[in-house]
């Protein structure tokens, strides 16, 4: 249910309402949250904390989460305008989270799963040694366990401030995932808004099913990156998941509200294998 | 010859020199003493200015348009080199050569990403940026090795994959993605050397092997300094400084263990003297090839993995994240609870 905020309730605490990006209707959030954070005006998919994911996904209280205090080593001493650790340290706050990502394993629909989630609010879901390493270890944790991967991305590629320490995760990741696919266990990767970059042109883009959330943006370049090199605007709904269905890139797209039940559909067929 | 700014002085010595050889001829004046002490000069300034070259300089240098290509390298070393065109799916991309050829006694596929000289040959072959086809001709290449058992050896040397409409309708990132999962899994020796630039994706997604060798004054790295500055510095002017922080230098990379060795450049660097960087080289590939003739495809398989596994600095403990418990779930997204 959208609601009008009142108009100059300053009091109104932070954190019971939030405006819709796309159409600018107010909404609770407990409502929000009840319409797994898709606006109920117009549909809009806002993004999800990779906690909030996770509590959609798994079934409850079955998430045991792994490597919870891996944190990056800072190998570069990196800083620009500011320090990449003081950088670090900001999303660790404004998140919860000490990278972005949250891996662990749990069941969806009484399905064992080794499962990765992302986090875009953790300086952009960029990844770095801690987000390579997670995937890694949860990859490599259903080769021993025998169980399927699912890992919902959500970035905007690699992490600068680790230069080639971060495009070399996308060779560990995707080396581990070649390991995974020799033991035929299934990998679903889930694509959300946005994924793009060093994550999609590693892991995310080989799934044994891609998943894609509607309306996300999905590439390799950046928008703004492209339109600057050949110098003129994109198309509308350039790289959106549905450009990609049409193009054969993404498998298939699945509504937020049925992805835990899609889920469940893909791991019964799975079962048996695993 | 093009030049860069920091070759200058070197440059203009070496005007010097020449014009007294030129002169002395002319007038049947023997300037030998004067060429001599231009000489020593030259040398000396050459040593000075090259054993202190900042990243930014190497930044430059690897993209000298005299330095020698992928192609220059094959005619070098090789012979009975017989180019093969295709994807089988989509294109020629000009911007990655390949084919089968013989290094010594050695029958093996060749890769490389091969920029133009002219604007016309950087027009054909995109400044050497390749499309997924290019990836898709690069990998069956590689199916090739791997089915024949023979060794691959990829010249690394673009500024990275192509951001434009075409190469991302046809899915560039899965075609990255894809070349790093089938590499992985390759049981035949893959020799990679980078010559250049090492632009990213586009440079990664022929750059899994067993040995990762670079040249002195190549670069390899994330992002192009351009890019990583006009993002984090929102200038690209900054690139200078963008070019120290990443640590995209051969020597730098060596040190953080993400290549293998790297091969000496000639004094001034590679474009001053193609045969003796294409001797370095051979060298250096002859020494790495024989390193793995005694592994079987599944040590060669395991050899890269553990390469690129241990990749990455991690650290634990310390300063546990404070809310993770089921219950406390919901307070920690409402944003209340957030600082
Ligand atoms: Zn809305």
């Amino acid at each position: 249910m959208a609601v009008e905020r009142p108009k100059g309730k300053k009091s109104v605490p932070e954190g019971v309402w939030t405006e819709c990006k796309k159409c600018g209707q107010t909404v609770y959030n407990k409502e929000l949250e009840k319409n797994f954070k898709i606006c109920p005006t117009c549909g809009y998919y806002f993004r999800l904390s990779a906690q909030e994911r996770v509590n959609f996904l798994l079934d409850e209280g079955s998430f045991k989460e792994s490597d919870i205090d891996m944190k990056s080593n800072d190998p570069l001493s990196f800083h620009d305008t500011r320090k990449y650790v003081e950088r670090l340290e900001d999303a660790r706050k404004k998140t919860n989270l000490f990278d972005a990502i949250i891996t662990g394993e749990g069941t969806i629909g009484k399905h064992s799963v080794s499962m990765g989630v992302m986090d875009f609010r953790f300086m952009g879901g960029s990844m770095g040694s801690v987000v390579g390493e997670k995937i890694t270890r949860a990859i490599e944790k259903a080769i021993e366990k025998k169980t399927v991967v699912i890992i919902v991305s959500t970035s905007g590629g690699a992490r600068m401030q680790e230069g080639m320490f971060s495009l070399m995760q996308m060779a560990k990741t995707s080396a581990a995932l070649s390991r995974l696919s020799n033991m035929k266990l299934p990998f679903i990767s889930i694509l959300t808004d946005p994924t793009t970059a060093g994550v999609s042109a590693s892991f995310a883009m080989l799934g044994d099913v891609i998943i894609s959330e509607p309306k996300a943006l999905i590439g390799f370049a950046g928008p703004r990156v492209i339109e600057q090199t050949i110098g003129q605007k994109l198309p509308e709904g350039f790289q959106s998941a549905e450009f990609l269905l049409e193009h054969g890139i993404v498998d298939l797209i699945v509504e937020r509200k049925e992805l835990k039940s899609t889920l469940i559909k893909f791991l019964n067929f799975f079962k048996n294998k695993v | 010859m093009a030049f860069l700014d920091f070759e200058k002085p070197i440059i203009e010595v070496e005007k010097k020199i020449k014009e007294f050889k030129i002169i002395g001829k002319d007038k049947q004046v023997d300037f030998s003493s004067e060429i001599i002490k231009l000489e020593k000069k030259c040398l000396k300034l050459k040593k000075e200015i090259f054993s202190k070259l900042s990243p930014w300089q190497k930044v430059q240098l690897s993209r000298h348009p005299d330095r020698p290509y992928t192609l220059d390298y094959i005619k070098g070393l090789m012979s009975d080199f017989i180019e093969l065109h295709g994807d089988r799916n989509f294109a020629d991309d000009k911007a990655i050569v390949g084919g089968v050829a013989f290094f010594g006694k050695e029958p093996v596929v060749v890769i490389g990403h091969q920029k133009g000289r002219t604007l016309q040959e950087n027009k054909e072959r995109n400044f050497a940026m390749p499309h997924p086809e290019g990836y898709g001709k690069a990998l069956k290449l590689m199916q090739l090795a791997n089915k024949f058992g023979r060794t691959v050896i990829i010249f690394i040397d673009t500024p990275g994959a192509y951001p434009g409409i075409a190469a991302e309708e046809r899915g560039q990132a899965e075609s990255i993605a894809t070349n790093l999962k089938e590499m992985a899994g390759f049981g035949v020796p893959i020799i990679c050397v980078v010559i250049g630039e090492g632009g990213s994706g586009g440079a990664l997604a022929v750059g899994v092997g067993n040995k990762v060798l670079m040249l002195e004054n190549a670069i390899y790295s994330v992002i192009s300094p351009e890019g990583c500055a006009s993002i984090l510095w929102r200038d690209s002017s900054e690139a200078k400084q963008a070019a120290e922080k990443l640590a995209l230098t051969a020597s730098d990379l060596l040190k953080n263990g993400i290549i293998d060795e790297i091969i000496t450049e000639p004094l001034g660097g590679a474009h001053c003297d193609y045969n003796y960087v294409i001797e370095q080289v051979r060298k250096s590939l002859i020494r790495n090839i024989s390193e793995f003739k005694k592994f079987t495809p599944e040590e060669l398989k395991e050899q890269r993995y553990n390469k690129f596994r241990k990749i990455g600095q991690v650290k634990t403990g310390k300063g546990k994240r404070p809310i993770n418990q089921s219950k406390q779930r919901k307070k920690q997204y409402s944003k209340r609870n957030i600082k």
